[in-house]
């Protein structure tokens, strides 16, 4: 059996590895989509089938959430910067006591399948995330009183303040009176769902009634390949345009006709430490860490040099908040490094755990890094794979662990979601950070609604962080998209979506 | 019987030169398995890196005398922990029979109803992972039941050969008659399992640490180092080649010494 299993593993590298050769010799023979000018069409890989349902409030899985983007919108919309924009709503206007939201609907918007947007369909969609029904995934929050029409304008009625509160906005409005949304799904968005055929495609085409700037593209297929190895030869072979979440080993393989480009993975990826427990209770052995921890260099030995050193709980796509001088606080510095150690009491250093699941590669690939890197400062570092859902119960739930690497993302696009679990009573504080000053300055920013004072609270925060090194910070991780030659306006988001909207075929 | 002889010369000269490297990658390698060196990625090999290099820009030749060590360990630790218990049971059940020996049999049964990696897996998830001995422990006990089995044949066919007999007549004990009289003569079956056990222990390594359950990295284990050539197989070929085709001698050579044993204790006896 384990002889047949190996045998089996090994023939199939061997198999895609050939195939994908063969492949490469004849790419330059298939000009892929460029031979039809009249209409523009794309294909796009996705990793995954759109098993869950199409309904936007109903839905979890990212991978479908991704590419579903591009059908719904909400009273407002994100952009590629991190802003809100209104998007079925035209504008809106706050009280004075931030109690009360009033959106004026835009003039004429119209759902897919031909209808105006009512603000009775406002109203069906946003109590359809308020009400207590288990099906539906996306939870408007508690402190919303009450929504109702008045004079054709949506209003909102808050309990309390949440300068938050527009981000929950986005949730998608769909039409009141249809039933077929779980199949054949029916939103606002530039481009209109047309099919989902299993384990093969989904077809979307442009609306030519959307309210705002018209796609360029005129139909996309989304292509689902379920099998890593075939990425790489979907591409080559030419049945692909456009594929994200790649690989170094596999955007290297690409060849001619195609190029790579960067976004980020929107994660702070960092040594996590468990902050109650020696040595790295004493800030002096963490401090030493970063000084020990060559970012520049992981990042080229384990990503190839693709990758966004961090310095803090905060990843660059969220602009406003992103502080990037953080990232000098710990320039690599072995002596340095000693010194601090020494000066904490380990003077020959000491031995360390590092807890890593062991079905994320890059992080594996990164603790390997960071263990040579270690050594150099006297740490004697060993990995410790776990499996995902041991991760999930001892290490994060748990909180028994000494190190850990992972990527930490953000719920929303909220400086809370990132920074809220630092605080000394948080849940979520599996690296038990307790700091009382951190505290103050989280509690001030929740507390504040003046944009520029909210803004610099949260990023004092942010430094507090990276002064009292809660831990090794280390990147957010690149997302490398292989995009064929002649395909251009490929956006990236801070949030985990697709935007067809931006996306053209050069002529 | 030229012929023969020829299978345990060839497996003693493959073995036995894969051995001397492992020993001498205990003491010295080249290089330092696990130094990385940025400007040195995915170089071809040459007379500095006769394997050339891995996407870390580690000596792939350093690793695989290091990592070929690591298999070869836990596979003879396998190997004597499921020999020294199996050949145990095997005897004692062969040997006396009865209840206890329908038992332990038919937990054999069970044991052995599982995939081997299967159970491997159980165990290790037991013990934790991550450390070499608990591999070594895992398998171990894995192997256990194919061992009893083997030997256990080996003794019952034996239980009433007349020598056998005579030795009881003469008053001898029992752990007397296991140990002197019947033991040397299952040589010929035990030999062979031993080699085949070796084998398969070998590979059986190598898939855990291929599915990450086995031999933590950073150290180097052929199955680990396998796993991770066939992410950069277009990029890097000869990582793959080079790790494969050293598992594959290290299995072959055994492979040979086995069947060369095999015969050659069927010319004897």
């Amino acid at each position: 059996m384990k002889k047949r299993l190996f045998a089996l593993m090994l023939a199939m590298s061997l198999v895609s590895a050939v195939l994908a050769g063969c492949a490469g010799g004849s790419k330059t023979e298939n000009p892929g989509t460029d031979n039809a000018p009249t209409l523009k069409e794309l294909n796009i890989g996705i990793a995954q089938d759109l098993d869950d349902s199409l309904d936007p409030h109903k839905n979890v899985a990212a991978g479908t959430r991704e590419i579903m983007f591009n059908v719904f919108e909400g009273l407002m919309k994100p952009t590629s910067t991190g802003d809100l924009i209104p998007a079925v709503a035209e504008s809106y206007t706050v009280s004075d006591d931030h109690l009360t939201y009033t959106f004026k609907l835009r003039e004429g918007v119209k759902f897919h399948n031909g209808q105006t947007v009512t603000p009775d369909d406002v109203l069906y969609s946003y109590n359809r995330c308020m009400e207590d029904n288990a099906e539906i995934q996306v939870k408007l929050p508690a402190n919303i009183d009450k929504v109702y029409v008045e004079n054709g304008d949506i209003c909102f009625q808050l309990t309390e303040p949440s300068n938050e509160f527009l981000s929950y906005l986005t949730v998608a409005i769909i039409p009141a009176d249809y039933t077929e949304q779980d199949t054949k799904p029916v939103g606002t968005g530039p481009f209109k769902f047309v099919s989902h055929t299993a384990q093969d495609s989904v077809v979307m085409e442009r609306f030519e009634e959307y309210w705002g700037e018209s796609a360029k593209l005129d139909k996309v297929t989304f292509k689902i390949i379920e099998n890593a190895d075939n990425i790489v030869l979907s591409l080559q072979s030419g049945a692909v345009d456009l594929f994200a979440h790649l690989t170094t080993a596999q955007t290297s393989q690409l060849g001619a006709g195609f190029h790579v480009e960067a976004g980020t993975m929107n994660l702070v990826q960092a040594l996590y430490l468990n902050n109650a427990v020696a040595p790295f209770d004493d800030v002096r052995v963490r401090q030493a860490l970063c000084y020990a921890v060559d970012r520049e260099a992981m990042i080229d030995l384990a990503f190839d040099g693709y990758g966004y050193p961090i310095g803090t709980s905060i990843y660059p796509a969220f602009g406003k908040y992103y502080d990037e001088s953080l990232v000098n606080n710990y320039p690599h510095d072995v002596e340095k490094a000693k010194a601090l150690l020494a000066e904490a009491g380990y003077p020959d250093g000491f031995a360390m755990s590092i807890t890593v699941p062991s079905n994320y590669k890059p992080h594996m690939d990164t603790a390997e890094v960071l263990v040579q890197q270690l050594a150099e400062v006297g740490v004697t570092a060993t990995i410790q794979p776990v499996e995902w859902e041991t991760w999930l119960s001892d290490t994060y739930v748990g909180r028994q662990f000494e190190s850990t690497v992972v990527g930490v993302d953000a719920a929303n696009m909220t400086a809370r979601s990132l920074l809220e679990r630092f605080t000394s009573t948080a849940g979520n504080n599996f690296v038990n950070y307790n700091n009382a000053e951190y505290d103050t300055l989280y509690a001030a920013a929740q507390a504040s609604f003046d944009d520029a004072e909210q803004i610099a609270l949260y990023r004092q925060a942010a430094a507090n962080l990276s002064e009292n090194a809660a831990n090794v910070y280390l990147q957010d991780m690149a997302d490398l998209v292989a995009v064929r030659d002649g395909v251009e306006g490929l956006n990236f988001y801070p949030i985990y979506v697709l935007d067809l909207s931006t996306l053209d075929i050069a002529a | 019987m030229k012929k023969r002889n020829a299978y345990f010369v060839a497996g003693l000269i493959l073995t036995g030169f894969l051995t001397a490297m492992i020993l001498l990658g205990l003491f010295w390698t080249p290089y330092d398995p696990n130094a990385m060196d940025g400007a040195a990625k995915f170089l071809k090999p040459s007379l500095q890196h006769l394997m050339g290099t891995d996407g870390f820009g580690r000596d792939i030749f350093s690793r695989v005398l290091k990592g070929a060590g690591t298999t070869y360990g836990i596979a003879a630790a396998t190997v004597a922990i499921g020999g020294i218990c199996g050949t145990l049971i095997g005897a004692l059940t062969g040997y006396f029979g009865g209840i206890v020996d329908d038992v332990l049999m038919r937990l054999g049964d069970v044991l052995t109803a599982f995939p081997s990696i299967l159970l491997a897996l159980v165990v290790i998830s037991i013990l934790g992972p991550g450390k070499t001995i608990n591999v070594m422990i895992a398998l171990g006990l894995v192997f256990i039941p194919s061992f009893a089995r083997v030997t256990r044949t080996a003794f019952a066919s034996l239980r009433d050969v007349n020598y056998i007999k005579s030795a009881r007549l003469m008053g001898a004990s029992s752990g007397r008659i296991l140990w002197r009289h019947m033991l040397p003569n299952t040589w010929d079956v035990l030999l062979p399992a031993l080699t085949i056990g070796f084998n398969n222990a070998a590979l059986a390594e190598a898939s855990m640490s291929y599915l990450c359950i086995g031999v933590t990295p950073p150290d180097a284990s052929l199955g680990y180092m396998l796993s991770e050539a066939q992410g950069m197989f277009v990029r890097a070929p000869w990582y793959a080649i080079s790790t494969g085709m050293t598992l594959v001698l290290m299995v072959f050579g055994m492979g040979l010494l086995g069947e060369g044993l095999q015969h050659r204790h069927g010319e004897v006896f």
